[in-house]
């Protein structure tokens, strides 16, 4: 799942290398904590969400496959 | 700058030389060696330097297609991709084992990867000023839902026409609206419209006589 966001979040934004994805397992779900170059937060954020939406969605799919829960949060 | 020639003393370091030279990640780029590295009698004499050419992938077919798959396999899938160009849209047509997750409710899952696979695809081919426009298929999803919504919206014209009031459908994305305004367009009875703000815009059917006190 981590590297789904990895993947996904490289793929948009401008400065690949800054890009980093800390997993936190939590006590039912995981919590993917993405975080990207400054310059970069629109990319994976998108206007009105619209980018994060769909990464959340493709993650969500990915993880109802394994039965989990996770939650994707974009970081500052 | 679309490609480059770039040396080094091994071809990992030729290439390094290319990428900083272009600005852009190894992924972005297709590699040709044009000469191996040789090592030279003594490494005094004869000594070559690796050469190797870097092209930007500019073409919106490859592109698309590693990001499906790459995707596709992160989230565990075993995935074939076809390709088909039609007027200035390109499709994909991904076939495997388990696709539901790729498409989920409604496909909101398939157009999450739609939209991002346009992102990403454009965002490299806007440097050098092209666009294009991908549209993804699963196991013939977008196919099936469109012989619904044609059987959908000729079935509620006719109750528009029968009871006369007008029929407002669930939300829908700009696609599935376009098949149902294309559907009903050569209805003289009706007329359709949309209304509402996206993602929650949706088609209205309503009759033609009473156009003005529809709106």
């Amino acid at each position: 799942m981590k590297e789904l966001v990895e993947t996904l979040a490289r793929a948009l934004v401008d400065n690949p290398d800054k890009v980093v994805v800390n997993e936190v397992e939590g006590e039912k779900s995981v919590i993917l904590e993405l975080k990207v170059a400054d310059e970069d937060m629109g990319k994976v954020i998108g206007k009105q969400g619209r980018i994060a939406k769909a990464i959340r969605t493709l993650v969500r799919a990915a993880a109802a496959r394994e039965g989990k829960r996770v939650v994707v949060e974009i970081l500052q | 700058m679309n490609s480059v020639e770039a040396t080094g003393k091994t071809v990992e370091e030729a290439i390094e030389a290319g990428l900083k030279i272009l600005g852009v990640e190894k992924d972005c780029v297709n590699v040709e060696i044009l000469e191996e590295p040789s090592r030279g009698l003594f490494g005094i004499i004869g000594t070559r330097q690796a050469r190797v050419k870097l092209k930007l992938k500019l073409d919106a077919k490859q592109l698309a297609e590693e990001f499906i798959k790459d995707v596709c396999s992160k989230m565990g899938l075993d995935v074939s991709v076809q390709h088909e160009k039609r007027g200035e849209y390109h499709y994909f047509y991904i076939n495997g084992r388990n696709l539901g997750i790729l498409i989920g409710r409604r496909g909101e899952t398939l157009d999450a990867l739609q939209y991002l696979v346009n992102l990403v695809v454009n965002k490299r081919l806007s440097k050098v000023g092209n666009r294009a426009k991908i549209i993804l298929d699963a196991e013939g999803y977008r196919k099936k839902r469109e012989k619904t919504l044609i059987r959908l919206a000729k079935k509620l014209s006719e109750k528009v026409k029968r009871t006369g009031t007008k029929i407002v459908l669930e939300p829908m994305n700009p696609q599935e609206r376009r098949i149902i305004h294309s559907a009903l367009q050569g209805d003289e009875k009706i007329q359709t419209y949309s209304e509402g703000v996206e993602p929650y815009r949706k088609v209205v059917i309503a009759p033609r006589n009473n156009e003005r006190s529809a709106q």
